[in-house]
């Protein structure tokens, strides 16, 4: 069952969700990144870490030719190893969603697009939902949008609750991530009452960041998301999915956020249904890394397409 | 639970085996007495077995302490202590323990492989937790030898002389460096008998203390059982005893030396109450709770084994528990993702499940995780109990394994005393998100340590030690200083 | 149960005035109460030539458990009284003796002593009070201690009271003794049970009634009277009692205090060959005799390796 919008106030959501306490957060990361993963729990888990990137160019100067380039990537991860799974999508600005689409056919691979004035929302709501319109149109699978910031220190949460709900409407069939660009949040207890306000309004996914600010995605700020998901799944029996973007380019960390996955949410999530990883370079280490594995010697870079 | 909840399932990722590597760990065959800076075959000729609790396989034969040997450590500790360590400079002291400290450093993935392989503790805690606190230990303590008179206004403090020392086997090296460190740090000499399932860091220890080459005496280490342990309590050439262990060998200890000049501090036993209030960080204090009851298999004298939970958030908290005991994994304890490893010996494991027994009997809801077992070695799964009341005797005796009570409560004023309803007073948390409330449970919670929002922290500088029938006396800390000084 | 009134032998005042003058009855301290023995029992104690100066309660075990009940009812009121507060009404006992400073003295010269030593005495009683009203909102500045920890945590270790303890004071006083085995327990917010010294308990038993009108409240103080050959081994095995403090030098009652307490790890402290008039017998190590370290952690938010934000 998709979630749907929960008819409830935003403010009444951010008054009621748990505290977080930053040091205890902490400590369980520091936990987590201390976990082991070795032979045949690597290979299963680096694997697993492709088929869940969502491959990524967000740039001004983006180009038919880039995106062309890197959908065939996506397609072709590298085929010197033989029996990898595809990418889970490709993510582009709206204008590049339709080229995506078709360069992509048949290849089961989705396309996300970013939209309501990707990466700051410093928009008007119409603005926002025919930008998340014209995605739609075009043929994205799935929409990124970002939450109004300004609007959440203000205290606002009604406003961010609501303008989420639109959107929500707006992208019909296709799934919703949130975007809660957490470096912009500052606290913990914030991304808590960020993940809340999205997902009873309607988020399919909550997403940490839009890559454009620092510190994107972390371990802890992942970890306070997973436990909202798993909070509003105890209540609502609902799944929701979620995806830390940007920062994770090394396939130790990445195996890591899957580590966090598997031990906050479990079995049912670990699917690129379930669980995205929002990066550009994450691929090409974690293939050298599998290569390194089934070679024995440590890989260069030069053997690896930077498409 | 009121609600059916929403189950979460665990099954999806197996991590492979990741067992710390343990070639280049040197372990003899036999360990012989430390006395006078020797290592010495027992008057007896006696030794037994220590054996590997996750294997069942022999380790090594270590020496078995007699009356003899115990009057011939106390004796060269005497004589070091007469003749050198009294005398030397303070500033000369510290250095020699420094040079303690920096070689545990130096050898600490050995000491930590030696501590899982001989008392069972996962090697992610020895690693982490144990070994490098018993060097941060030495190092702080090295530093206080030549600064003694400002941590005691308006008194001079002074040596005691020869401390005997006890140590338990859930912490082997840690609870050495506790005892000996001080003791050192304040000009004594030290006898020190650590429990006899866990001999073997003790004697890596002095093997250090020889290396660093501490005046002979100064260190002496004999292994044993009780008798060892009452002959070295009992001995008159000993000024001061310093034990950790259980409430009952304490009180024994205190009433040996009734009427003699000894002096004494016991670290002893507990009950703690982990207390999760609604407005606390609810996914920090469920992790709270299980380092608060799963470190190091429970073993451990502050384990919070009494969890209170509010009414209101009850169903969450135990719903969130359960999940993540689910992830916890137990087993070899050399492998990096242990979470619980194994039970230290036979007879422990036969004391917990005797507990789980009792609990069942007494009608309070068991819940374990269902983590397949090795088939050799003495294993316990994390074990739950709800319905728990303050009369059930799994709430109020110490189990000193990874078994937790949970018991519920309404009002501040309630849990603070089912939370003092106990002989014992170590340690306590609090998980609640309210300043002014943890001030107000903090100091009304009679126990040593408190620890809000967090758990079973430990550090060089924290004093530690209990209220009531958990003991008396401190260890860490300017505080700790205090049992090894006589003022004046 | 009646007490026999005090035999009076003829003196040349009893002759030379007209009214009989009223003597006085010796009971005991319990919950700010006056309560005689439970048990019925009395002891004559008298002076130098013989003469009877009064019959004393001779304390049971049951009045020791009454007074522990006292204490410990009395004891969450008066631990978490403010410092402040401690010192003033600590204060307040100096000025009430300082007002009956007459009678404690033909009280201590009844008893034996020299007009001089019991200037003396009386002087150093009084003034020992202050010294500890003074400490009540000192020491726990100056004994503890906020603890540097390697994590992200503040740790801080402070004192708090012990609880309830039993108190035999020293023998061989009438009044210091007492004042000196009573004043760093109280200093330190614990309550107690104080046995007086047998020989010398009139003073004792006065003290109770300076304590009684001045500002302390009923069970923190509770001062019986008897035998300490009898009692000590029941304040040292009362199940309720957490630290017992002997001021005295006879080993046998010191290791049956000693292993008696081990019933319930309970605290023994021992003063063996004191000095009542010296610096030994008043400083705020004493205080800290009946004090536990309690040590406190919380988590600090975005130290400890956090950089900026998260």
């Amino acid at each position: 069952m998709p979630n749907t919008i929960h008819r409830l106030d935003g403010s009444e959501i951010a008054r009621v969700v748990p505290c977080i306490d930053q040091v205890g957060v902490e400590e369980r990361v520091s936990r987590i990144t201390k976990r082991s993963i070795k032979k045949e729990s690597k290979t299963e888990g680096l694997k697993m870490i492709l088929s869940m990137i969502d491959l990524t160019t967000l740039e001004g100067k983006d180009s038919d030719g880039k995106v062309k380039q890197m959908c065939y990537k996506a397609q072709h991860l590298h085929d010197a190893y033989g029996d990898l799974p595809t990418v889970a999508a490709v993510c582009v600005y709206p204008s590049m969603v339709s080229l995506a689409k078709k360069e992509l056919g048949n290849s089961g691979i989705k396309v996300a697009s970013v939209s309501t004035a990707f990466p700051s929302g410093q928009a008007p709501l119409s603005v926002k939902l025919d930008d998340t319109r014209f995605a739609v149109d075009s043929g994205a699978d799935e929409i990124d949008m970002v939450i109004s910031r300004g609007k959440f220190h203000m205290g606002e949460y009604n406003f961010v609750f609501d303008e989420i709900a639109a959107i929500k409407e707006a992208c019909g069939k296709s799934r919703l991530k949130v975007i809660l660009e957490t470096g912009e949040l500052t606290t913990l207890d914030n991304v808590r009452k960020a993940s809340d306000i999205a997902m009873y309004a309607g988020a399919d996914f909550i997403k940490t960041s839009t890559g454009k600010i620092q510190p994107a995605a972390t371990l802890p700020v992942t970890l306070v998301m997973l436990e909202a998901i798993r909070d509003f799944y105890y209540k609502t029996g609902k799944m929701i999915g979620m995806k830390p973007a940007g920062g994770i380019s090394k396939s130790k960390l990445g195996l890591s956020y899957l580590v966090m996955l598997h031990e906050v949410l479990g079995a049912a999530w670990m699917t690129n249904e379930w669980y995205r990883f929002g990066a550009s370079s994450l691929a090409n280490d974690v293939l050298m890394q599998l290569m390194k594995d089934k070679t024995g010697v440590y890989q260069s870079k030069d053997y690896f397409s930077n498409d | 639970m009121k609600n059916q909840p929403n189950k979460l399932a665990f099954n999806a990722w197996e991590y492979a085996p990741a067992p710390e590597s343990t070639d280049h760990i040197k372990l003899k065959e036999q360990y012989d007495l430390f006395i006078n800076g020797k290592f010495v075959k027992p008057d007896s000729g006696l030794y037994f077995p220590t054996i590997n609790p996750a294997t069942e396989e022999k380790l090594a034969d270590v020496a078995e302490a007699n009356k003899k040997d115990v009057d011939s450590a106390v004796k060269a500790a005497r004589n070091a202590y007469d003749k050198y360590w009294k005398k030397m400079p303070a500033a000369e002291r510290a250095k020699y323990i420094y040079r303690i400290a920096r070689m545990i450093q130096e050898k600490a993935r050995e000491f930590s492989i030696i501590e899982s392989l001989d008392g069972g503790k996962p090697i992610r805690e020895s690693r982490d937790i144990d070994i490098p606190l018993a060097a941060a230990h030495f190092f702080y303590y090295a530093g206080w030898a030549d600064k003694l008179p400002y941590a005691f206004p308006n008194r001079t403090p002074e040596s005691i002389g020869v401390v005997g020392q006890v140590i338990p086997w859930n912490f082997p090296l840690l609870m050495a460096a506790w005892k000996i460190a001080p003791a050192l740090a304040t000009g004594n000499c030290v006898v020190l008998k650590p429990a006899e399932t866990t001999s073997l860091t003790a004697y890596k220890l002095a093997e250090i203390i020889q290396e660093a080459d501490l005046p002979p005496g100064v260190v002496n280490i004999i292994s044993g059982f009780g008798a060892t342990g009452s002959e070295l309590i009992n001995h008159p050439g000993v000024d001061k005893i310093a034990f950790t262990g259980s409430t009952n060998v304490g009180k024994i200890i205190q009433k040996a030396i009734a009427g003699t000049h000894k002096r004494a501090t016991l670290e002893l036993g507990g009950k703690a109450a982990n207390i999760i209030f609604d407005d606390a960080p609810l996914d920090q204090a469920v992790e709270g709770i299980i380092n608060g009851i799963y470190f190091n298999q429970g073993h451990v004298c502050c384990a919070g084994s009494r969890l209170f939970v509010q009414e209101s958030v009850y169903d969450t908290v135990v719903q969130k528990l359960i999940d993540r005991m689910q992830t916890l994994v137990v087993g070899n304890p050399l492998d990096k993702n242990t979470d619980i490893g194994a039970i230290n010996s036979r007879k422990q494991l036969e004391t917990i499940q005797n507990y789980i027994d009792i609990g069942q009997k007494e009608g309070a809801e068991i819940y374990q995780t269902n983590c397949e077992l090795p088939a050799k070695g003495f294993w316990c799964n994390p074990t739950l109990f709800l319905n728990v009341t303050q009369s059930h005797q799994i709430a109020r005796e110490e189990i000193f394994g990874p078994v937790l009570g949970v018991q519920t409560f309404r009002t501040v004023d309630e849990v603070i005393d089912k939370a003092n309803n106990t002989p014992f007073g170590l340690s306590a948390g609090v998980w609640t998100d309210k300043g002014s409330k943890i001030f107000n449970l903090t100091t009304k919670l009679r126990a040593g340590v408190i620890w809000a929002n967090t758990y079973n922290k430990f550090d060089p500088t924290s004093p530690f030690g209990g209220y009531k029938e958990s003991g008396f006396g401190r260890e860490g800390g300017l505080h700790g200083l205090a049992a090894y000084v006589n003022l004046v | 149960m009646a007490k026999k009134k005090t035999e009076v032998t003829e003196t040349e005042s009893a002759i030379s005035n007209d009214r009989l003058s009223v003597l006085k009855t010796y009971k005991i301290y319990i919950g700010g109460k006056f309560p005689r023995t439970e048990s019925g029992r009395y002891y004559t104690i008298t002076d130098k030539s013989g003469k009877n100066m009064g019959n004393m309660c001779l304390c049971s075990r049951k009045d020791v458990r009454d007074a522990v009940v006292a204490a410990r009812s009395a004891l969450g009121g008066w631990a978490s009284a403010s410092a402040f507060n401690r010192s003033q009404v600590i204060y307040r006992i100096a000025e009430m003796l300082e007002g009956r400073r007459a009678q404690f003295l033909s009280e201590m010269q009844l008893q034996g002593l020299s007009e001089k030593e019991a200037v003396l005495e009386i002087n150093a009683s009084i003034d020992r009070i202050i010294y500890y009203a003074g400490w009540a909102d000192k020491f726990q500045q100056v004994f503890s201690a906020v603890n540097p920890v390697a994590s992200s945590h503040f740790n801080f270790s402070v004192q708090e009271p012990m609880g309830v303890i039993g108190a035999l004071a020293p023998q061989n006083s009438a009044l210091l003794g007492l004042v000196t085995a009573i004043m760093p327990i109280i200093t330190g917010g614990n309550t107690c049970v104080v046995l007086a010294s047998e020989k010398m308990p009139l003073c004792a038993v006065t003290f109770a009634e300076v304590l009684n009108s001045s500002d302390v409240p009923g069970g923190i103080v509770n001062i019986l009277t008897g035998s300490l050959a009898e009692l000590h081994k029941h304040f040292a095995s009362h199940m309720d009692v957490n630290a017992v403090s002997y001021y005295g030098d006879d080993l046998s009652v010191i290791k049956t205090i000693q292993e008696t307490a081990a019933i319930n790890v309970k605290r023994a402290l021992i003063y063996k060959g004191l000095d009542l008039q010296t610096e030994k017998a008043q400083n705020p190590y004493l205080i800290l005799d009946t004090q536990e370290t309690k040590t406190t952690w919380h988590p600090i938010e975005n130290i400890s390796g956090a950089s900026g934000g998260y």
